[in-house]
């Protein structure tokens, strides 16, 4: 069980990063995601890999370690509210520039059009130009 | 147990929910109480510090479970000192913020509170994993704070910091796993006992989630080679935003300290200073590469971010001397480099404003409004990143070269510190000379009068770094005590286990 868990998150791991250093914030945002499930399986399993067992202390009975479940689950809702936010993110990005490309160059270009963005509505204006 | 430990984390919380929940759509009434909540926070913090002042760390255990199996929020000198600081640093960024900025976007104040939430938790929590969750809402908040009033450019790097702080996370929590895989306990006093005990065997895993964590701690710190979100995020976001995001940086600092100063410091046994050897090396590549940045951007946002790449640089060198000379240079560094760099990035702002079309390009273009008093006040802020006397960057400065005279390599040192500090010049000099003297006659067109709040904020905290100056004597009194405390585990351990030091070794306890 131990290195099927382990070559799992190793896995996870490795597509994970692979998928962030691609160029477009699509496969980035995936990749997020792979990296945060192969470190939810990886805390959980620091408390030691321990099959049909309560976290609960009973005298004398056999436990599993109750703590990293509880950081997992802190881990979890975290890493979900952040991906939530970084897929908003990269959709504004792409509705904006009207590109998915993650480099900061583009979003230069559509800086120099004009000063500093002062609202939602110039700025949707100068996404527009962008694209055009 | 003293509840008012726990202030600084609830009043930000609490005034973040009620500005959302109340005040929604009353921007005026938002404004008056997010002032009024941040300069409650910043006398809590004095008061704090006060009670700090006698050299006890005190604990408080929330929920009262006992030290190593609850969560603990410990108080010293150290972190009462950083809480000071955060409140300063927070309420001059208010006050320029309603000026008119908070208004670009939505909720401005109360992603500000909840980034104080965050920054104060990290500095008074006892626990790693704490640690991880203040950092996840100071970061969160960050990220609502960054995208503040939008455009293309903005979204863009947004995109990139968030990337990076979640990879940042993602590290931090194997490291966090790894730590608790060999030791059973995060909490930092009973890892400071526990880490010298570890055996052999497992000493191999526990350097690796230590460096691991140092990782995350050096991409907040923009260490090299993890700095590079710092110039593209500062130089894209608002100015009030990345005025806050000063401190952003100082806590990654804070986290070197503290846990590689007193959990893998100087008697832990087999890891003892276990990050030190990476620490110095990379401040002086942070140092130089900044100093580089300073002297090639094109716009003043960019430059104000490399100076601060390299104002880190300058406070990791002293800090990663790990003695108490070293600490105590860095912490008053960090205390100066916090108010000139913020006052530094308002006046970016500022003239970002003025300029209209120009920006804060680095070009000759039509003079903005104000411009001898913005040009003053700009080479007040010169003078203070780079470390010239009055300000207090000069003796800042001073002390980080006093203190390095006790490293091998010192000569090597002053001259890369010296070195740098002339490059600075240069760069300042320059950007300075084109934005306010090369300028061409007035532009058309209606342009911004330049409100009195955000040039009151600035001036407050030029007028405390100049301040920082005139009180040295005392402040250096001061932050050596800080930096014998923060480095002494006896007192910390003591402090937060209790005076009879047991092992917490089982649960049967």
């Amino acid at each position: 069980m131990e290195i099927l868990v382990a070559s799992a998150i190793g896995l996870m791991t490795a597509t994970g990063l692979f998928l962030i250093l691609q160029g477009r914030s699509f496969p980035v945002i995936v990749g997020l995601t792979f990296l945060s499930y192969a470190v939810n399986a990886f805390l959980f399993a620091m408390g030691r890999l321990t099959v049909d067992r309560p976290p609960i202390i009973t005298a004398g009975a056999a436990y599993t370690d109750p703590l990293p479940q509880a950081l997992v689950l802190t881990a979890i809702v975290i890493s979900f509210g952040m991906t939530a936010l970084i897929v908003v993110l990269g959709l504004r990005g792409f509705l904006e520039t009207g590109s998915d490309r993650t480099d900061l160059s583009l979003a230069n270009a559509a800086e120099e059009h004009g000063p500093a963005p002062a609202g939602e509505d110039s700025s949707r204006e100068r996404g527009g130009a962008a694209r055009a | 147990m003293n509840n008012w430990i726990i202030m600084p984390a609830v009043l930000p919380a609490f005034t973040a929910a009620f500005l959302l929940l109340t005040l929604r759509h009353r921007p005026q009434a938002q404004r008056i109480v997010s002032i009024v909540a941040t300069a409650l926070g910043l006398l809590v913090a004095i008061g704090l510090a006060v009670e700090a002042s006698d050299g006890v760390a005190q604990a408080y255990r929330l929920g009262d479970w006992p030290a190593p199996f609850g969560i603990v929020l410990v108080l010293d000198r150290l972190s009462a000192t950083l809480l000071v600081l955060t409140g300063v640093l927070a309420l001059c960024v208010v006050l320029y913020a309603s000026a008119g900025w908070d208004r670009r976007g939505q909720h401005f104040h109360t992603l500000l509170q909840f980034q104080l939430l965050g920054i104060n938790g990290a500095f008074l929590t006892g626990d790693v994993f704490n640690l991880f969750v203040f950092f996840e809402v100071m970061l969160i908040a960050s990220y609502g704070l960054m995208l503040h009033g939008g455009g293309p450019a903005r979204l863009k790097a947004g995109f990139h910091y968030v990337a990076i702080n979640l990879i940042a996370s993602a590290l931090f929590l194997i490291g966090v796993g790894l730590i608790y895989a060999v030791t059973g306990t995060l909490n930092m006093a009973d890892l400071a006992l526990k880490v010298p005990e570890v055996v052999p065997a497992d000493q191999g895993l526990l350097k690796a989630g230590a460096l691991l964590l140092f990782l995350v701690f050096a991409t907040k710190a923009a260490l090299v080679p993890l700095h590079w979100w710092l110039p593209s995020t500062y130089a894209a976001t608002s100015a009030p935003a990345a005025a806050i995001f000063m401190i952003m940086t100082k806590v990654g600092a804070y986290a070197i300290l503290r846990v590689y100063g007193l959990v893998f410091g100087a008697e832990a046994g087999a890891l003892a200073l276990v990050a030190a050897p990476f620490v110095l090396p990379a401040a002086v590549v942070t140092l130089l590469l900044g100093t580089v940045g300073v002297v090639g951007s094109r716009s003043l946002r960019s430059l104000s971010a490399f100076a601060i790449v390299a104002s880190m640089g300058t406070l990791l060198i002293a800090l990663g001397l790990f003695d108490a000379a070293g600490v105590a240079a860095a912490l008053y560094y960090i205390v100066h480099s916090s108010l000139a760099g913020a006052a530094l990035f308002l006046l970016a702002g500022l003239v970002l404003e003025g300029r209209g079309a120009m920006g804060d390009r680095l070009l000759p273009g039509p003079a903005m409004r104000g411009e001898v008093l913005v040009g003053g006040l700009f080479l007040l802020c010169a003078v203070a990143m780079v470390g010239l006397p009055p300000l207090s960057g000069f003796l800042g400065k001073v002390m980080i070269l006093e203190a390095v005279r006790s490293s091998a390599s010192w000569p090597w040192l002053w001259a890369l510190i010296l070195g740098t500090s002339l490059a600075l010049t240069l760069g300042f000099v320059r950007a300075g000379a084109v934005l306010f003297w090369a300028s061409g006659p007035a532009g058309e067109g209606p342009r911004r009068r330049l409100d009195p709040l955000p040039l009151t904020a600035i001036v407050l905290l030029l007028a405390l770094a100049g301040a920082w100056t005139g009180a040295a004597g005392p402040a250096m009194v001061w932050m050596d005590e800080v930096a014998r405390q923060s480095l002494d585990r006896a007192s910390y351990v003591e402090a937060v286990l209790g005076p009879t030091n047991h092992r917490s070794g089982g649960l049967g306890e």
